[in-house]
């Protein structure tokens, strides 16, 4: 599939966001995070600016953005709606949670509730993204048990890194428990990246070239002449293909910058505890995790093959 | 409704393409390209139709396959491929906005023009590439079974049917009701074992196709007769007892 870089961004930065927004409800709840203004100011806005900025710019991949309202009403039929719908579902617990905090420097009680309400719905946003590729039977890099936890994963890694980022920058006692929390994301987004490679690896394929023209009783079939001599929409959107060796150059690249490098920074900022020294470590860390998920989107784009190139050449997809 | 039919659609219109006699002339491609230029989903944009990269929108699309194992049994198979019309189209589904519906009527899958945003989902949901996305309109667009022409008083009853099923030289494509058994259509899919395309897709398609007849098995070469061995003649009496019986 060809990897459209709005819908990368859309789909990294929201989960960003999503997750940042999730973590700060959920240490807030454990009494972990004082209810400084600033930092709420800071870390909403950071959230807020991601979340916003990713649909915005899934907004801009379409062809009628001005119609995109429209796109809450299928909800009964369509993951891209219930998408739609719990993005701006989310917008409401988390913009109390935040005004709350901000403005009145509270985050614990009533406001921590409202705080875990919009976490949930963060999570369900995330959820409904994910469910949106994995729903697609056309696409079997998708479709499988793997990919829905890939996008949980990243999007409570990159948040942690986030978050871990700012408790630093404002020197919170308790910014060992969300250095904690950030090895083990690093740790579960890496393992469960690495479960996802090793099943679309493996798995056979079910449609082949032999299924798609139903001509597989008279033999092997292979393309003899492509229908056009150009290139067309469906070749452009889903004509895109990786190398082998370039996929594995790719993926070791989001193992190293997207795993062990922010797991070794982080650990490292642990054990030094804090000052300048821990803080710059665990920005690169939030740095190096950014290329990571970035790389991590194109490669599951990249790796993903459409069965329509069954027809184009594709002996199995 | 992005929801499909409640109830299955009354009739369940669809193609028959038959790839036995098809000759890959890509009539049926140039005329869809035409009527649809016109109507329903016009234009059809292209891009730099005269330059150095010329890409545009078609509904259908004709390939060519190698299929056989080479040992001389192979053949080529010219394939026209457009929207099957799915029972159970995952496109209707996928859709946000429910500009992608199944008519309840006839079963044919449409595109509401004026509601779709263009967020591609129905085509990457589509197994069989029936939607393609109009860069300057900004919506997508697919085969609309010709429902501007199938429906249209205006023409004669004969030209009433897609107009790929009416300019194919060779009769290679049928229009009717493949929901209803005792139509023409059903009755020829019955006959000739049509089939439908990724059955395992689970998108029931409507559209079925005719698979290529079994070829003759090839001839052994003719005996020739053994030559006239000039030796055994039998002789001048012999030849022209043989040229007077023979006359």
């Amino acid at each position: 599939m060809h990897p459209a870089y709005s819908v990368i961004a859309f789909t990294t930065a929201s989960g960003a966001g999503y997750g940042l927004l999730t973590l700060l409800a959920v240490f807030a709840a454990l009494g972990l995070l004082p209810a400084d203004r600033w930092f709420g100011f800071t870390a909403f806005g950071l959230a807020f600016a991601l979340v916003v900025g990713g649909l915005l710019s899934s907004m801009f991949h379409l062809g009628h953005p001005e119609r995109a309202w429209r796109a809450l009403s299928q909800w009964r039929s369509s993951w891209l709606s219930r998408e739609g719908l719990a993005a701006v579902a989310t917008f409401v617990p988390t913009g109390v949670f935040a005004v709350v905090w901000v403005v009145f420097g509270r985050n614990g009680g009533a406001a921590a509730a409202i705080g875990l309400l919009g976490a949930l719905c963060c999570v369900a946003t995330v959820y409904c993204t994910a469910m949106i590729y994995a729903s697609l039977k056309t696409i079997k890099a998708w479709c499988n048990g793997w990919t829905l936890p890939g996008y949980l994963a990243y999007a409570a890694m990159t948040g942690a890194l986030l978050l871990n980022a700012l408790v630093h920058l404002w020197g919170f006692d308790r910014r060992a428990a969300v250095g904690a929390l950030a090895l083990v994301s690093v740790a579960v987004a890496a393992l469960v990246k690495d479960r996802y490679w090793r099943l679309i690896d493996a798995e056979p394929s079910v449609s082949t070239a032999e299924t798609a023209t139903g001509l597989g009783g008279l033999g092997k079939v292979t393309l003899l002449e492509a229908p056009h001599t150009e290139e067309n929409y469906l070749m452009a959107e889903m004509g895109f293909k990786i190398a082998r060796r370039h996929a594995t150059k790719l993926r070791r690249f989001v193992l190293i910058v997207g795993a062990a490098v922010p797991f070794a920074l982080t650990a490292a900022a642990l054990a030094v505890g804090g000052g300048a020294a821990a803080t710059a470590l665990v920005l690169l860390a939030a740095i190096a995790g950014g290329a990571g998920v970035v790389v991590e989107r194109w490669l599951l784009f990249a790796e993903a093959k459409h069965v329509v190139t069954l027809y184009y050449g594709a002996g199995t997809a | 409704m992005t929801d499909l039919p409640a109830s299955p659609p009354r009739r369940q219109l669809g193609l028959v393409i038959d790839l036995d006699i098809c000759v890959g002339c890509h009539a049926c491609a140039v005329t869809c390209k035409e009527w649809n230029s016109g109507g329903h989903s016009a234009p059809l944009t292209d891009h730099d139709p005269y330059g150095a990269h010329p890409t545009g929108v078609w509904f259908n699309r004709v390939h060519a396959f190698e299929v056989g194992d080479g040992d001389g049994n192979s053949r080529t198979v010219h394939f026209p491929r457009s929207c099957l019309h799915c029972q159970d189209a995952p496109c209707v589904t996928v859709c946000p906005t429910g500009a992608s519906y199944k008519r309840e009527e006839d079963g044919i899958v449409l595109v509401n023009a004026d509601t779709c945003i263009g967020c591609k989902l129905c085509s990457w949901a589509c197994p069989y590439g029936a939607r393609e996305y109009d860069q300057d309109a900004g919506v997508m667009k697919k085969c609309t079974l010709c429902v501007d022409r199938i429906y249209n008083d205006t023409l004669p009853p004969t030209s009433r049917v897609p107009a790929c099923v009416s300019t194919c030289p060779v009769g290679a494509r049928h229009f009717g009701d493949l929901g209803d058994p005792d139509s023409d259509v059903s009755r020829l899919v019955a006959a000739r074992d049509g089939f439908a395309l990724m059955p395992e897709q689970d998108c029931k398609p409507v559209n079925r196709y005719l698979p290529p007849r079994p070829r003759r098995a090839v001839a052994e070469a003719p005996a020739l007769a053994a030559p006239a061995d000039p030796e055994e003649d039998g002789g001048v009496l012999a030849r022209w007892v043989d040229r007077i019986l023979s006359r």
